[in-house]
């Protein structure tokens, strides 16, 4: 039997993974990967503690909303990387130092 | 050590080694495709924790988000963008990332000490949910108590939800056709 602690153990590394990804990575888009893998991580320990929870199910409920609204972040996310190539001919976040139009 | 157990550590083993790669590689493309593995492996964890339905919608949603992720990687990591960080990362040993890797080890360690010190396979909602029957068994029919409840209890989030997935869509629209007309 599986138990619980193993899930959160898996979610933990695909966690740090992540944060390793987003502290390390020089393009925006792999800095967008690493976001969606800590979201995956949360995600699998939604559906986890959701197996406990027939009645309600109120762990894959959220786990499908977290879902759909990594989709929709994702979306505005790319168009965001977008303008910002298009005003800056890069994608590396270190070399993007203002907000405001130049 | 029967077949789900297998499979349980099958899918962890695929899951983390693609993300290590994800990590590590140079190639932005390459690095794309494992996150597909990851995803896919992720889905198939979801599968053995019986939630069918979660896992069919992760592969869907998901499959279609990072397809456009992938066509915005050919388009925008171009030849010029893609040499600074190739001639950055070609040493071995790289000293830049020495405090990234550090902070993720230790955050690991914290978390998973965290994990052991709580003993959450005894906490006491869930020690009730096992004696009053409230658990999912491999036979229980999903689909139908999740449209119900996501009809009547959670009718709340689910219409907050999809006004922000309707604002999302259009903000990211006119963030993308802003610069068209030549205004600025």
């Amino acid at each position: 039997m599986i138990t619980l602690t193993h899930y959160l153990v898996l979610s933990a590394a695909l966690f740090c993974i992540g944060l390793f990804i987003i502290l390390s990575k020089r393009n925006a888009i792999q800095i967008l990967i690493g976001i969606e893998l800590m979201l995956n991580a949360a995600i699998l320990n939604l559906v986890a503690f959701g197996r406990f929870d027939k009645m309600n199910n109120g762990g894959q409920t959220f786990a499908l909303f977290a879902i759909v609204l990594a989709a929709a972040s994702t979306a505005v996310a790319l168009a965001i990387v977008l303008n910002v190539y298009r005003r800056y001919r890069t994608i590396d976040p270190g070399k993007i130092d203002q907000l405001k139009d130049r | 050590m029967n077949l789900i157990t297998v499979m349980f550590y099958l899918m962890a083993v695929i899951a983390i080694c693609s993300g290590l790669y994800v990590a590590a590689s140079k190639n932005l493309v390459r690095s794309v495709f494992m996150f597909f593995i990851t995803l896919f492996a992720l889905a198939g964890i979801y599968v053995l924790c019986l939630a069918d339905f979660v896992a069919v919608t992760q592969v869907v949603v998901y499959v279609g988000g990072i397809l456009v992720l992938i066509l915005f990687a050919f388009m925008l990591s171009g030849r010029e963008s893609l040499a600074g960080v190739e001639g950055q990362e070609n040493k071995l040993i790289n000293l830049s990332k020495v405090p990234a890797l550090l902070l993720s080890a230790l955050f690991l360690i914290v978390l998973v000490n965290i994990y052991f010190k709580a003993d959450v396979d005894g906490l006491p909602w869930i020690a009730n949910a096992v004696r009053t029957g409230d658990t999912f068994a491999p036979t229980t029919v999903v689909i139908n108590n999740l449209g119900v409840t996501l009809m009547t209890r959670y009718l709340l989030p689910f219409e907050a939800v999809s006004v922000l997935l309707l604002m999302a869509l259009v903000g990211a629209a006119h963030l993308s056709r802003k610069e068209e007309g030549a205004t600025s």
